[in-house]
């Protein structure tokens, strides 16, 4: 069986099970934030249960709209925060202890590898990374599961992704994201899981492999996932506060198709809009103009992309057209950038620094484009609209290529900004 | 049960910000959301849409984030059913779980334009294009599927089932 069959078989207590197979797994974590959540706590008041099936396993966070925007937002907010003290829920994070949700959940220790996540957010696929099988579902599935802590799930077909060569510099989890979506297309792996291999991924740190799990749902996946290692169990070790469990897939585990990238080919990449699909190298992306840059995000706000960007920015400013705004995805991640000295070298740079949110990425707040505006983001989507005016486009990249497009005022290489 | 309406025909890949901009997720009143259904690909949908219409749109549709107020906003817009190529994963289990009826057929999806007149047989998954004189059938639902679309939604089934 793959890691990802073998998961779902464990929580199935089943010894096996084969793809296309519906099966009710148990579900160790389910999570929801201000968006999803209040409809889910609607539907759950109305079916009458009294009682959340544990209090542990659920974890809400206010990140999309909070701090609050606007009354409705604020109206929202209060209902996950109401909720979760009536049910005494173990895992809420109130602003000024919360972050991104999918940055906050493996930094807290919340998700370990082997567990089985549902979240009521497309980009739950990102705890693949430590070798966890995770999925975003809707409101109705996290209400369902809230109150039996059960979920069906189809068995997914996998397909293997095998990164092998070294990657170039300035290639980072983000470029063979990217490159892959690019590859496939937005359905490419449509309801099937993506198990990420090879020597590049072993070459990945953690923060990494979360970025490259995160975009599985780009290519339209179920799941993303990667084989814990040892730069899993470094980063799980120090975190856990339960035990977990390792699953590998078994040599012989049959998947419907294998595909193979040869790294030392890839460049740091830019998906074009208004589709993650649109992928071209930096190189070629030509000359356009830029009036915005967002680094952050679930996808790419983590101690790693910081201390990337900064790289780039030291001892540099943002170019006088463009507006560079940056969000380290939680608390931790934002004290940590500052004791480096990251947040210094941003400020200087003249970029504005935000408290963790979910905000611009999806045209909520903090950084909307107006009509004709241009923003290279490292967000995970291009769509029209996402960020704002429905005639204003959105660039995707990592954030080397974001703070070197900043410096610049049109996408541009690292390498044009710092020299090879 | 069977519906009719006018076709409003998309593309591939319509995604969840499409159909629901997230600027207008701070509620989720049905109503509310309706009236800014398809207004980032179709300004005119909400003016234009009458109820049983149905939406028929090529691959992928609904890709993108797990906002079920995609399928709430479609269905409060008065759409009876969405017919597409495929559907992305998380629309398809919300709009089983919200009563938002989907069909899968290539063929009708491919062959239908905007303002064609449609009738859908749900119970026998029977799509006739009234304007083009012909009929399909859809692909049927998996048993467990077709479960919790009798029972009313994923949340009456659950409560059956405890």
């Amino acid at each position: 069986m793959t890691i990802t069959e073998k998961i779902l078989a464990s929580h199935a207590d089943k010894k096996k099970v084969q793809p296309g197979e519906i099966v009710n797994c148990k579900t160790d974590i389910l999570l929801g934030n201000d968006i999803t959540a209040p409809i889910s706590i609607n539907l759950f008041e109305k079916s009458g249960a009294k009682k959340v099936f544990d209090r542990n396993k659920i974890v809400f966070v206010p990140d999309h709209f909070a701090p609050n925007k606007d009354i409705e937002s604020a109206t929202q907010c209060k209902k996950l925060r109401d909720f979760s003290l009536k049910h005494r829920i173990t895992n809420y994070f109130e602003v000024g202890r919360m972050g991104i949700e999918h940055a906050l959940l493996p930094e807290k220790g919340i998700v370990l590898p082997g567990d089985l996540v549902i979240g009521a957010d497309s980009h739950t696929c990102t705890y693949g990374a430590l070798g966890a099988f995770s999925t975003g579902i809707g409101s109705t599935d996290l209400a369902a599961a809230m109150i039996i802590g059960k979920v069906w799930l189809k068995v997914p077909q996998t397909i293997k992704f095998i990164f092998f060569g070294k990657l170039n510099k300035w290639v980072s989890g983000k470029d063979l994201i990217l490159y892959t979506i690019g590859k496939i297309g937005v359905d490419g792996a449509n309801y099937r899981a993506m198990e990420f291999c090879g020597e590049a991924i072993k070459s990945l740190n953690m923060d990494n492999r979360l970025t490259i799990c995160n975009m599985a749902i780009e290519a339209g996946a179920k799941n993303g996932i990667i084989a814990p290692d040892a730069e899993t169990l470094r980063y799980v070790k120090k975190r856990a506060k339960r035990k977990y469990k390792i699953y590998n897939s078994d040599k012989d585990a049959s998947c419907e198709e294998i595909l193979e990238f040869n790294c030392t080919k890839i460049e740091p990449q830019v998906a074009f809009p208004h589709s993650p699909e649109n992928t071209k190298p930096v190189s070629e992306a030509g000359k356009i103009k830029i009036d915005q840059v967002i680094i952050g995000s679930c996808t790419n706000g983590r101690i790693t992309d910081l201390i990337e960007a900064a790289k780039i920015l030291k001892g540099k400013k943002v170019n006088p057209n463009v507006r560079l705004l940056i969000f380290p995805a939680t608390q931790e991640i934002y004290k940590e950038a500052m004791k480096m000295g990251i947040i210094d070298i941003f400020i200087d740079a003249e970029a504005v620094v935000s408290t963790p949110t979910c905000g611009p990425c999806l045209g909520g707040h903090m950084g909307i484009l107006a009509e004709g505006e241009r923003a290279v983001a490292t967000t995970n989507r291009n769509f029209v609209g996402r960020m704002g005016h429905v005639k204003s486009e959105i660039y995707l990249a990592s954030p080397a290529v974001a703070a070197a497009s900043a410096v610049k005022g049109r996408i541009a290489s690292p390498e044009e900004v710092v020299g090879k | 049960m069977k519906l009719k309406g006018n076709v409003f025909k998309y593309g591939d890949d319509v995604n969840t910000d499409e159909i629901i901009p997230a600027r207008y997720l701070n509620t989720s009143d049905p109503k509310e959301l309706a009236k800014h259904c398809m207004e980032d690909i179709d300004k005119d949908f909400v003016t234009k849409v009458k109820s049983g219409d149905i939406i028929v749109a090529e691959k992928n549709f609904g890709c993108g984030s797990s906002r079920e107020h995609a399928p709430i906003a479609i269905k409060a817009a008065g759409v009876s059913c969405v017919i597409a190529k495929s559907f992305a994963r998380i629309f398809y289990r919300n709009s089983i779980n919200t009563g938002l009826s989907i069909l899968e057929c290539a063929e009708a999806a491919e062959e239908a334009d905007s303002f064609d007149k449609m009738e859908v047989d749900l119970d026998r998954g029977i799509i006739r294009n009234l304007t083009k004189g012909k009929t399909y059938n859809s692909q049927g639902f998996p048993k467990f599927v077709q479960g919790i679309i009798k029972a009313g939604g994923l949340m009456k089934w659950v409560r059956k089932k405890k």
